[in-house]
C-alpha cells in the first residue's frame, strides 16, 4: 500500500510524468513524494511535474556478480537530483562507461515504450549523459 | 515522591475496515496535529516524542521510523519507540517526564492491520519452539482462553452480553467501527467462529492511529482546565507459555491494579479487552464493581486499531476526565496472547490528596 502521494507519483510514471510534491512549509520539493515532509512533519498537497533531466550527485560502480542480476557488470547505480527537486532519486545510469560517470554529471531519463509503461520506476530504463557541461558543485552540495 | 503528570489532549482516526489509499504516515498525520493542537503546547515545545507499532504489521524492518515524518524531527528532537502497543510508549514517556528536565511529551501509536492476514501475523508473537510451528491463529488462541474461563463456571450468554453492550455503546462513538443495537438471543444465535466464539465475540480488524499529549504539573494546570493526573501506573508480565498459568483469571492485572492504585473510587473504565470474555476477567482483577462504567467508547470489540487500541483506551478514560463526565477512570492496555501482558493507569481529576 503505497499511500495517496505515492500512488499519484505511480500513476505519473505510468504516463511519462515525474510528479513530485512541494512542503508548504519549507518549500523542498519531495520525489518520489511521501505525502509528508519529515523536516516540518506537515502534509505536502502541492503537486509539482518535474522534468526528467537532473544531476548526479553521487553514485557507485556495481563490479559484484550476484544471483538474479539483469545488467551486465560493471555498471552504475546513481543518485540522480532532477532539475527542480531537493531530494535525490536512485537509478541507473548506462550508454556510458562506468568510468566516465562522475559527480555533476548531466542525465536524462531514458523512457521505455508508452505501451510498456507500467506504475513502476522500471518505466524509467536508465539515465544517460545529456552531453551538457557539468553542474557547477554548488548547485548541488546541499544533495551530496 | 512522583512527579505529577497528565493526560492534557487525545486524538485518534477513524477505525475502519481497510484504509485503502492511505498509508501509515497520511493516517497519523493528523491525529498527531489534532491532538498537539488541542494540547494547547507548540509542537516545536514538546520534550520528548515516543511512538508504539509493530513493524511485522507493515512487514518491513524499521517500518516505525516514517511514523517521524508526521511530526517534523528537524532540527533534530528527543525520541523513542516501543514495538508495543502505545499505551508502553505512554509509560516510557511517563518515566522520562520524571526525571524532571522536560514539562511535555508527544505520545502517538498506529497500526496498518489490512496490509496481511492479520490472526496469522500474530502468530509470530508466540513461543517460537513449541508453540509458534503449530500456527495456531490469533482467534484460535482466544478460543482457548475462553473455552478455561468457560469451564470455570461462565455461560457463552455472559459473552454475547459483553458484545451487546460495547456495541450499543458504540454507536455514541463516531469513531468506532462495529456499532449496533443487537439483542443477546439474536447474538446466540450466530454459529461459532472457532469454538466456543463467535464473530460477536472477536475484534474488528482496523486500520488506525491515535495520540496522546502528556504534560507535568504547573504545564498541565496552564493548558487544561482539568488534566487526567496520572495517580497510578504498573505493568505486569506474566510467562510466555500458555501452559504454564491460569488462562480464566489474570494475576498480571490484578498485581498491577494493586500497585497503580485501582480502589472503590473509580467511576468509568477503558479495559483492553479484544475478546468477549477477556472483559470479565479484567473486571475481576481490577476489582471493579457493578457501578462502574466498562468501556462507554466500546472498546477493542468496536475498534481494535494493533498498537494503538490500548493508548486509545487511556485516551477514551482521560477525555471523560478531562472533560468532567468521570471523576477517576482506570485505564488498562493488554499485549501479548491471552491477556499476557498488562499495563493499568489510574487517571484522575482532583487535586492530589
Amino acid at each position: 500500500m503505497p499511500g495517496r502521494a505515492a500512488s499519484r507519483f505511480l500513476r505519473g510514471i505510468e504516463q511519462g510524468k515525474i510528479l513530485g510534491q512541494r512542503c508548504p512549509s519549507c518549500r523542498k520539493v519531495y520525489v518520489p513524494p511521501r505525502g509528508a515532509c519529515a523536516a516540518c512533519g506537515v502534509a505536502t498537497d502541492e503537486e509539482v511535474q518535474l522534468g526528467d533531466k537532473g544531476t548526479v550527485t553521487t553514485f557507485c560502480v556495481v563490479n559484484v556478480p550476484f544471483y538474479g542480476q539483469k545488467i551486465e557488470i560493471p555498471y552504475v547505480s546513481a543518485t540522480i537530483l532532477l532539475d527542480g527537486a531537493d531530494i535525490g532519486l536512485m537509478h541507473l545510469i548506462q550508454e556510458v562507461a562506468a568510468t566516465d560517470v562522475h559527480m555533476g554529471m548531466r542525465v536524462e531519463a531514458v523512457w521505455c515504450d508508452p505501451a510498456d509503461r507500467k506504475p513502476t520506476l522500471e518505466s524509467i530504463l536508465h539515465f544517460r549523459p545529456t552531453g551538457e557541461p557539468d553542474a557547477p558543485f554548488d548547485s548541488y552540495r546541499e544533495y551530496v | 515522591m512522583m512527579r505529577e503528570v497528565a493526560v492534557v489532549s487525545f486524538a485518534q482516526s477513524a477505525s475502519v475496515r481497510a484504509e485503502d489509499t492511505r498509508n501509515e504516515v497520511e493516517i497519523l498525520m493528523p491525529v498527531v496535529h489534532e491532538a498537539i493542537e488541542r494540547s494547547g503546547i507548540g509542537r516545536k515545545e514538546i520534550g520528548f516524542t515516543m511512538s508504539g507499532s509493530c513493524d511485522y504489521l507493515a512487514g518491513a524492518p524499521f517500518a516505525f521510523v516514517s511514523g517521524l515524518d508526521a511530526v517534523g524531527a528537524w532540527p533534530p528532537i528527543r525520541e523513542s519507540h516501543v514495538e508495543m502497543d502505545g499505551a508502553w510508549a505512554m509509560y516510557e514517556a511517563w518515566v522520562r517526564l520524571q526525571h524532571g528536565d522536560i514539562d511535555s511529551a508527544l505520545v502517538y501509536a498506529f497500526g496498518k492491520s489490512s496490509l496481511g492476514d492479520l490472526p496469522d501475523v500474530l502468530v509470530l508473537q508466540l513461543d517460537p519452539y513449541y508453540v509458534a510451528p503449530l500456527w495456531p491463529d490469533a482467534v484460535s488462541i482466544a478460543a482457548l482462553q475462553a473455552r478455561a474461563w468457560l469451564d470455570a463456571g461462565h455461560t457463552e450468554e455472559e459473552m454475547a452480553g459483553v458484545a451487546a453492550r460495547s456495541r450499543k455503546a458504540a454507536m455514541a462513538n463516531p469513531m468506532a467501527q462495529v456499532k449496533g443495537d443487537h439483542a443477546v438471543s439474536d447474538l446466540m444465535r450466530e454459529p461459532y467462529l472457532v469454538s466456543p466464539l463467535r464473530r460477536h465475540d472477536c475484534p474488528p480488524i482496523s486500520d488506525g492511529a491515535a495520540a496522546v499529549v502528556l504534560a507535568a504539573g504547573d504545564l498541565a494546570r496552564r493548558v487544561c482546565e482539568r488534566p487526567a493526573w496520572i495517580r497510578g501506573i504498573d505493568h505486569r508480565i506474566e510467562a510466555h507459555s500458555l501452559g504454564v498459568r491460569d488462562l480464566a483469571t489474570s494475576a498480571s492485572t490484578r498485581l498491577a491494579a494493586e500497585r497503580a492504585g485501582v480502589d472503590g473510587a473509580i467511576d468509568v473504565a477503558e479495559l483492553h479487552a479484544p475478546f468477549s470474555h477477556q472483559e470479565p476477567i479484567l473486571r475481576e482483577a481490577l476489582g471493579l464493581g457493578d457501578g462502574v462504567d466498562v468501556n462507554p467508547s466500546g472498546g477493542a470489540l468496536s475498534a481494535n486499531v494493533m498498537m494503538a487500541a490500548g493508548l486509545t483506551r487511556v485516551g477514551e478514560a482521560a477525555e471523560r476526565v478531562i472533560d468532567g463526565r468521570a471523576g477517576r477512570a482506570v485505564a488498562h492496555a493488554t499485549s501479548g496472547p491471552c491477556l499476557q501482558q498488562n499495563l493499568v493507569c489510574v487517571l484522575d481529576g482532583g487535586v492530589a490528596a
